[in-house]
């Protein structure tokens, strides 16, 4: 399957990956280097054969839908990031994370 | 053995913090230090082995990958996204080496979020491999493993998503040990590829690899793929190799795949003189095929970089972690903020992950990747009915230069080529040094069947009893 650049920008914003013109070009050449040697797998009959994500035969352990997690905001807080945009305030307000504007 | 009754554990501790400050600026193994926490906790383990409540590693310094969240440590993951994120909690293994008193020298460089071979996509810098400062230590877990080389801790931990613990094992000449998937808690330790990662210890020594695999082990509910299993003694083998054969009746399967083109010739020389070690051990070797092999890098290159990607898109820079200093709306916000916050080889492994998982993709790339995952599997369940142990390579090469497979992503995956199976298999892998090629230490890999670890070490084990490549040190250091 080959790439084009139409290709990456589409996946970049998929990713929410900001790429400029020239990053877009020279991940399209590593890309489709990566994507050659996953092509080898189009070879193998795979009819019939299930597919595996985990090694041993396990299921979802359920808990009782009860209450553990214990308020920790300050602690985590502590971690919030700069809010930016010329100011050097974290990105907290009252208890809660400030990002802009979503619902106009 | 990780014994030491004549020093306390501050002084101990403090012989390592001096070697880390005199050699880390050079190497570069360690991200993260703190002497006060660490002092602390050499005190702390004094007061136990004084009133007698000391265990095996209690008092004894470990480096920890910075892949860990270690309460009120900077925990990075080699990646600008959390270089300033200091962990709010303990992983798993972090509590699991607290509880059994051990002393956390620092947190060691890696590839960024675990993904690389060489270290060089660590955002803090590249790591010199102490054999020769040239050359990469391997990766992803590279600070670990300069670190356990150039004897700047006891032991480390590393984590293992395609071969993170035993590449840097044998590019680094000491032991690692990935252990069978679900043994060990990947709770608190930062996500790559959720299927595949799984810690494990890197020392000296099997014996050594034994002791930490018992602290590291163990069910922990707060992991859903952590597995309930009766605790085991991973030493309970070791005192029983003994006399002349002591592995008389072991059958060791040779993959006839491991040892074909792309496996550097001065390496399979050295992995053959480990093989005749064996056989005079006792062992009978057998050819076995592992017919899938060659598929395993492409499949983990699908697998892999999707879990990946879903992974690292909770880096958003809302809560935690890099936010852009410069937006306009919140989708510029996320953009801006990823683009900044992660390097070219994560942002290529997100954009490949995307890419296979994305509509009218799913089936040809990520599905198909699964299925032949179990053809891989199945290679593997039906060679353990030939024999008990696979031995083959760790990786194709000695370490290499720094810079020489940088910007060849494909060349850098190949590295992998020998341990991604066992990945995909969710198997227990190790590697232990077996000779040197051009003064460049060279790693045996010994595959086991799942749960099989202990076994496993007390093979390592036999061949370390009649041996001292794992007793070697770099000159200078």
């Amino acid at each position: 399957m080959a790439l084009n650049i139409t290709d990456i920008k589409r996946i970049a914003h998929l990713a929410r990956l900001e790429i400029s013109e020239q990053e877009a070009n020279q991940t399209l050449t590593k890309l489709t280097g990566i994507l050659g040697l996953i092509e080898q797998m189009q070879a193998v009959d795979t009819t019939g054969i299930t597919p595996m994500s985990h090694s041993q035969d396990v299921v979802q352990r359920l808990r009782a839908d009860v209450v553990t997690a214990t308020n920790q905001r300050e602690t985590f807080q502590a971690n919030a990031p700069t809010l930016g945009n010329g100011s050097t305030e974290k990105a907290v307000d009252s208890g809660l994370y400030l990002v802009p504007k979503v619902i106009e | 053995m990780l014994a030491k009754k004549e020093i306390s554990s501050v002084e101990l501790t403090q012989t390592f913090l001096d070697r880390i400050a005199k050699h880390n600026p050079a190497i570069n193994a360690y991200i993260a230090l703190d002497s006060d926490k660490t002092l602390a906790q050499a005190s702390a383990a004094d007061v136990r082995i004084a009133n007698g409540t000391a265990e095996p590693l209690t008092g004894i310094p470990f480096a920890q990958k910075d892949i860990f969240c270690a309460k009120g440590w900077q925990t990075t993951c080699g990646s600008k996204m959390l270089a300033n994120f200091i962990a709010p909690y303990d992983a798993h293994v972090i509590t699991q080496f607290d509880n059994a008193g051990a002393v956390n020298l620092g947190k060691t460089n890696m590839d960024e979020f675990a993904m690389g071979s060489s270290n060089e996509t660590s955002y803090f810098g590249g790591v010199k491999n102490p054999w020769d400062f040239d050359r990469v230590p391997g990766g992803s877990s590279g600070g670990s493993a300069a670190a356990v080389a150039a004897r700047l801790c006891a032991a480390a931990t590393g984590t293992d998503t395609g071969g993170s613990i035993r590449q840097p094992a044998s590019l680094c000449g000491f032991t690692g040990l990935k252990p069978t998937y679900g043994l060990v808690s990947r709770y608190g330790m930062i996500a790559f590829a959720s299927s595949l990662d799984q810690a494990g210890p890197m020392a000296k020594s099997a014996e050594d690899c034994a002791l930490m695999m018992n602290v590291m082990t163990g069910f922990d509910d707060r992991d859903s793929t952590s597995l309930n299993r009766p605790k085991e003694d991973y030493t309970r083998g070791l005192s029983k190799i003994t006399g002349e054969q002591p592995l008389k009746g072991l059958r060791i399967g040779l993959p006839k795949e491991y040892f074909a083109d792309g496996l550097d010739a001065n390496v399979a020389k050295v992995v053959q003189e480990a093989i005749v070690e064996y056989r005079k051990l006792g062992a009978e070797m057998v050819d076995i095929s592992l017919p899938n092999s060659q598929l395993s890098i492409p499949v983990y290159y699908v697998l892999a970089p999707a879990e990946a990607s879903s992974n690292l898109s909770r880096y958003d820079g809302v809560r935690y972690g890099h936010r852009a200093a410069e937006y306009d709306d919140l989708m510029d916000m996320y953009m801006k903020s990823r683009a900044e916050g992660f390097g070219a080889e994560v942002k290529r492994r997100i954009l490949i992950g995307t890419y296979v998982l994305s509509a009218g993709y799913y089936d040809a790339y990520y599905l198909k990747a699964q299925q032949i995952r179990r053809l891989i599997a199945q290679d593997f369940t039906e060679a353990f009915k030939q024999c008990d142990v696979i031995m083959g390579p760790t990786a194709p090469s000695t370490a290499f230069k720094a810079g020489e497979k940088a910007d060849d992503p494909v060349a850098m995956y190949l590295q992998d080529v020998y341990t991604i199976a066992t990945n995909l298999a969710g198997l227990p892998g190790m590697s232990i040094p077996a000779g040197f090629s051009n003064g460049l230490p060279v790693g045996l890999q010994l595959m086991g069947n799942y749960f099989d670890e202990a076994r496993m070490l007390d093979v390592a084990h036999a061949y370390q009893q009649v041996t001292d490549w794992h007793l070697a040190m770099p000159e200078g250091i």
